[in-house]
């Protein structure tokens, strides 16, 4: 038991980080993003490119993926996003236009990367081993606790920082943050951007021990919006909470699961429906998002 | 207002172009494999229909494959397991459909927004699942080798012949689908333009106001709802019926994002746009085929370069042109 709370930890752990960026591109915009797990197979790879093929050190090469995806963020918010929400009758316009961009960059990774499943080397060796009660790889946890300081460093950044300050402004209120003299379009780039680099870091972080394939952006993507469902849209703790929350049931119900046969996905997302019909809101979500 | 003789004009030219010129001209050419497209096209194009309706109540509807993999299998399992005929099959698939919505349907349409959107797409993948856990849907093997559907008589008169006895079947199949999708059309032009279609579009601005002058706003939402899975269900069932066989895999997450796609893509304020979205869409994907691994590269660039051009669908420009 105590092995599946921890697996579940870990999970958790990578799974807010993924949830936390579709979330604040959503209250920040209202778009929903589908192009999130591309964003993330787009994080892995460039990890992997820089560091097996450069040869770079893996923290260069964790952060030039970081930087890498914020300036695609960055370019996706300024000339597609921005121009079309402008022009639209209806807000869910943006929607095909995520998809499209989903499409894009799922083709412009064939082209670039390939498509074979690709990981980088062991960090570190070796085992933590306490009395075979818990056992995981110390990759694993180095792994995780970066995960838990990316997403401490997040919430001190939202929480403290002017920029912080500013996107939560806008999530709350967007005429009135305006009216207050913040600069809609700047800080929806820096949101998109940010959100983007934090999902390219988890592509680096699990690059290191599940490895990248081409085909991991939808999936991820469906996932992350299940996050965001559970915590409720466009709220941080939810989306934090959220990862947690699947990143356990995943790890519980695998185990627990297992003897019925391949049904754990039906659970989660049949137990989801059931949970939103009682609470449209999601946990922590204010109604109707 | 175009006069309602135009308007009739106009559906007659429809459907005489479809059901007589189209034939003729791939008889001509010799192109039998575009039936078998123009057929996908029809018969998408009717379950984008109805996403389109749960569009004009204001829900973005990404669960559609689900109700066309549930029709499907409701007709694969009547026609295999109970004998009953394909032609009756299909209606009941629509109403097997219709049961879940309604079941569904009642919780999760109170969801709006990104949440309701979400919901449904979860909802494909419940499906999808779904099915490959239950026994009679026999898992993932699917239900393969369903016979072709056989004949219509009406008082001693064969109104449709067999379809195994039939020279081309895929030409059968395409009277079938453009029938059933000029009959969609037709109705949901009605529909959209009857006094339910006007209190539809209070949904879609808003419900609160909408309610409070006297708008029964949960039955609409359900009617339309249900309108919308019937379509998906009745897709779903000539799919099955053409491709004579039906999978877990068969209505992916990605179909239903496509549906989706199509009524974006023909524009969500035009009844007529799932029907051009959907030509569009398949018929580009399909032309683009030639690209070989550049397909999936040039059709999303277009169609970025469209969202950005006309984000309110293909059909707004010619709303353009008025103003």
């Amino acid at each position: 038991m105590e092995q599946i709370i921890v697996n579940g930890l870990y999970m958790g752990a990578q799974y807010a980080l993924i949830a936390l960026g579709l979330t604040l591109i959503f209250s920040l915009m209202n778009v929903l993003n589908f192009a999130h797990g591309q964003l993330y197979v787009i994080g892995g790879f460039m990890t992997y490119t820089v560091s097996v093929k450069l040869g770079m050190p893996y923290i260069v090469a964790l952060i030039s993926a970081g930087v890498s995806l914020a300036i695609i963020g960055a370019i996706l918010e300024k000339f597609l996003f921005r121009p079309v929400i402008k022009k639209s009758v209806r807000e869910e316009s943006t929607m095909l236009l995520a998809a499209g961009v989903a499409f894009f960059l799922d083709a412009a990774i064939l082209l670039l990367f390939g498509e074979k499943q690709r990981g980088i080397p062991k960090i570190i060796d070796g085992v933590f081993n306490w009395d075979f009660i818990i056992i995981m790889p110390y990759d694993r946890i180095l792994i995780g606790c970066l995960a838990v300081l990316i997403v401490i460093l997040f919430i001190a950044y939202m929480q403290y920082s002017k920029a912080g300050r500013a996107m939560r402004a806008l999530a709350q209120d967007k005429v009135a943050a305006q009216l207050m003299g913040v600069n809609i379009d700047r800080y929806s780039m820096i949101g998109f951007a940010l959100a983007a680099m934090l999902a390219g870091v988890v592509g680096g972080l699990l690059v290191s021990i599940t490895g990248v394939n081409l085909g991991m952006g939808g999936p991820t993507s469906i996932k992350a919006f299940m996050m965001v469902m559970i915590g409720g849209a466009g709220v941080i703790p939810g989306a934090i909470a959220g990862g947690f929350i699947l990143g356990m049931m995943e790890s519980v119900g695998l185990t627990v699961l297992s003897d019925f046969g391949d049904i754990t996905y039906l659970v989660i997302f049949a137990s989801l429906m059931l949970f939103l019909a009682l609470r449209p809101q999601g946990l922590m979500g204010k109604p109707w998002g | 207002m175009m006069q309602l003789r135009t308007k009739f004009f106009a559906a007659a030219a429809c459907a005489f172009f479809l059901l007589f010129v189209v034939p003729v001209v791939i008889e001509i050419s010799g192109r039998w494999d575009f039936y078998y497209t123009l057929t996908s096209v029809a018969l998408l194009s009717i379950a984008s229909a109805g996403v389109w309706l749960t569009f004009y109540i204001g829900r973005i509807n990404i669960g559609q494959g689900a109700f066309a993999l549930f029709g499907g299998y409701a007709s694969a399992i009547l026609v295999v397991k109970y004998g009953v005929s394909f032609w009756v099959t299909i209606p009941l698939a629509g109403l097997f459909c219709v049961l879940v919505a309604l079941v569904i349907g009642f919780p999760i349409l109170r969801l709006r927004g990104v949440y309701f959107a979400m919901v449904t797409l979860v909802m494909t993948e419940v499906a999808r699942l779904t099915a490959l856990a239950l026994p009679i849907t026999n898992g993932a093997k699917g239900i393969s080798s369903i016979p072709l559907p056989g004949s219509i008589s009406l008082f001693g008169i064969t109104v449709v012949p067999d379809f195994s006895t039939l020279e081309n079947v895929k030409l059968g199949f395409y009277y079938v689908a453009v029938v059933l999708m000029l009959l969609t059309f037709a109705g949901m032009y009605r529909l959209v333009n009857s006094r339910v279609g006007h209190l539809c579009r209070s949904l879609q601005q808003n419900e609160e106001l909408a309610s409070s002058i006297g708008v029964n706003i949960a039955n609409l939402r359900l009617i339309a709802f249900s309108i919308s899975s019937f379509l998906g269900g009745i897709a779903g069932a000539i799919f099955v019926g053409i491709s004579q066989s039906i999978y877990p895999a068969s209505f992916p997450v990605k179909d239903s994002v496509d549906f989706m796609l199509n009524c974006f893509l023909g524009g969500l304020g035009y009844v007529f746009g799932p029907m051009l979205g959907t030509l569009v869409n398949y018929f580009g994907w399909d032309l683009l085929f030639s690209a070989g691994e550049y397909q999936l590269l040039i059709y999303s660039t277009l169609l970025i370069g469209l969202m950005l051009a006309l984000p309110n669908g293909l059909l707004s420009i010619f709303s353009k042109a008025k103003n």
